[in-house]
């Protein structure tokens, strides 16, 4: 009878204890969108709505005329191209290197463990440091800008966070598996690909969709090393901020853009993304 | 098929010498069983025969060829894993079939050859399925299915038991067991289970610390150990073990307990010629040794002893049963209705002509 009693209560009580975590919730959703959605609104809005007050939440007429100007006249487009060609074949390169020399070190333990930490330690250098030199060298290589030069510095870059990913998920994998591969007939080069490889697709499909972003979104290096021909997205940017002042709508149509391949790409891995493809694979 | 021929075998791991010139001789359509505690190198003997492991010294023979230095693929053994080691993202025909596409067998034989193994085992409706999608036992069927569907010169199998619950466990030793009557193929099987060893294998090599502390029929090694380790790692439970100190007298002998008046008197062909008077010695008794004392006078050889049962442990079809002698604890393996509660005093007949006698020293049979 008493627990009859209690249980109205105790549901009440269930329901006041998740309010905090619906606000926290809420809250930092708010805190994340409003200013994607202020920017993907600005960028189809009038001139004269962009700062008025109180401010418009939909223009009343909205326009596509920062997207053309953006994209054509800025030149928004080639920077565009440029960045998807420099990003994907940086990515493709570092995700075939970074697996190779992850499995290499996870597996034979090649380098016993400076070697690891000797690409990991190729990020404590600064940029900075490094950008001189490659210029100096880019232009008497004739690799100043050039998609290729661009890929190079991107690739090596971005070496380090791809093989301490796979590095990571490659030495969590069962040795017993590739053993038993071994066994069954498979070359070496036949068990990485067709039995490590496919089991540490979560892993590689992470590192690759962070390498892609990083690259995506590199401003230095691009702003150093390119100019006319080779220059990739985020260095359109610069044009926006200019001596008739700011432009907001190109801008915010330009973000809105390039915010495109990230979005189709984080969905199409989603499914990758998601672990536990080895469970069920060894004891029960 | 083919015998495995093992020469002063040597391996190194960081700073470990897990196998310790081993020599090793399994003629074909053997199946020999390397039994021993963990860390005695069983299962780097064996990871060293597939080839996943290299030889520091000595040589592995794989019928006429010696396979130093060749390709686990090249060796033509099939191995089943402790922890099964199915492809988690293949389904169980792609990890049965895997061998034989990476020898690129034609698609028919291939098909062929599955259905036949999955038939053998009775896991043909679970050929779609994934193997997170398949109990421990379907698992381990499949694991078993993997190694013979390419007929292997030698199979080699690494705990492959221990992760399943003891009633399955029964089950597929006896599979096991008929999968080798069946196919005759050498097979090389490791286990720290005494049990398996003992019920699977045409010889036992018992191992520990990298070498090999003796090989031969299960029942030899059972009944005739050469050391105290080999009489206490076989057999469960566990040998009982006396320590004494002989006292000869004309022909005989027995042995004498300090500070007691009991003595065992050690039958004809026992009171062996390297028992010196006086010498310290264990005696290794197995609890089916000794039995509740039924009539006037046992048969020579066999001492009689009366005891109190300190401990009783029932199992239904036997009751094992702690009483001392000489102020040695000591199980008996007894008949179920022997004893009705501890505390209770029965003869007890000691089989001395069973018994194992040790020198404490070298723990060697004496």
């Amino acid at each position: 009878m008493a627990d009859a009693a209690t249980r109205p209560l105790r549901i009440r009580s269930r329901a006041t204890a998740e309010l905090p975590r619906i606000l926290c919730i809420a809250g930092f959703v708010i805190f994340v969108l409003v200013p994607l959605y202020w920017m993907v609104v600005t960028s189809i809005k009038p001139t004269s709505d962009y700062l008025a007050l109180p401010p418009v939440w939909f223009p009343a007429e909205p326009t596509i005329v920062h997207y053309t100007a953006a994209l054509f006249s800025y030149r928004g487009l080639d920077g565009l191209t440029n960045s998807i060609i420099i990003a994907s074949a940086s990515t493709v390169l570092s995700t075939v290197f970074g697996t190779l020399m992850a499995y290499s070190m996870a597996r034979f333990n090649t380098g016993s463990g400076h070697l690891a930490f000797w690409v990991l330690s190729q990020r404590f250098l600064p940029p900075v440091a490094t950008a001189l030199p490659l210029f100096l060298m880019f232009r008497s290589w004739h690799l100043y800008d050039t998609h290729v030069g661009l890929i190079i510095v991107y690739t090596v870059m971005t070496l380090p966070l791809s093989v301490w990913m796979m590095y990571a998920y490659f030495r969590q994998l069962p040795r017993s598996l590739e053993d038993a591969a071994l066994v069954d007939g498979l070359s070496r080069w036949q068990a990485l690909w067709m039995v490590a490889v496919p089991l540490a697709a979560p892993g590689i499909v992470a590192a690759a969709v962070f390498v892609f972003v990083a690259v995506w979104t590199e401003f230095f290096f691009a702003l150093v090393l390119t100019s006319r021909y080779a220059f990739t997205l985020p260095t359109v940017f610069r044009a926006f901020l200019g001596f008739q002042g700011a432009q907001y709508g190109e801008a915010c149509a330009l973000a809105t853009t390039s915010l495109v391949p990230s979005i189709v790409l984080g969905i199409l891995v989603q499914r990758h993304l998601v672990r536990g493809l080895t469970l069920g694979a060894l004891r029960g | 098929m083919a015998g495995v021929r093992i020469s002063g075998l040597h391996k190194r791991f960081a700073g470990v010498h897990a196998v310790r010139g081993i020599d090793l001789d399994i003629p074909d359509g053997e199946f020999t069983v390397l039994v021993g505690p963990s860390g005695c190198g069983k299962s780097t003997l064996l990871r060293t025969i597939a080839g996943l492991e290299d030889a520091d010294a000595g040589t592995v023979a794989i019928g006429d060829e010696i396979v130093n230095g060749v390709r686990p693929r090249d060796r033509d053994v099939a191995m089943v894993f402790q922890d099964y080691a199915l492809y988690p993202h293949m389904t169980v025909f792609g990890n049965i079939s895997l061998s034989l596409r990476a020898r690129g067998r034609p698609k028919a034989e291939i098909e062929t050859r599955v259905a036949r193994v999955a038939d053998l085992l009775g896991i043909v409706n679970l050929l779609g399925r994934y193997p997170r999608q398949l109990s421990g036992g379907q698992r381990q069927r499949v694991a078993i299915g993997r190694a013979i569907v390419r007929n292997p010169r030698v199979f080699l199998f690494d705990e492959p038991l221990s992760n399943l619950d003891a009633q399955l466990r029964d089950e597929m030793r006896g599979e096991i067991k008929r999968l080798h009557q069946d196919i005759s193929t050498t097979m090389i099987y490791v286990t720290h289970d005494q049990i398996e060893a003992m019920t699977l294998a045409d010889r036992i090599v018992l191992m520990r610390e990298g070498w090999i502390e003796q090989q031969g029929a299960p029942l030899d090694l059972y009944e005739q150990p050469a050391t105290m380790f080999v009489a206490g790692f076989l057999g469960s439970p566990q040998m009982n073990f006396l320590r004494g100190r002989i006292v000869r007298s004309g022909e005989g002998a027995a042995v004498r307990f300090d500070g007691e008046d009991t003595s065992l008197v050690l039958p004809p062909g026992r009171e062996r010629k390297g028992l010196s008077d006086g010498a310290e010695v264990i005696v290794g008794l197995r609890p089916e040794h000794a039995r509740r004392g039924v009539g006037v006078e046992p048969v020579p050889g066999v001492v009689r002893t009366e005891a109190a049962i300190e401990l009783l442990q029932p199992t239904g079809s036997r009751s094992y049963a702690t009483f001392r002698l000489a102020g040695q604890p000591v199980l008996a393996e007894l008949q179920a209705h022997d004893v009705s509660r501890p505390g209770e005093r029965i003869p007890i007949d000691l089989d001395l002509r069973r018994a194992a006698i040790f020198d404490p020293q070298s723990g060697k049979a004496l």
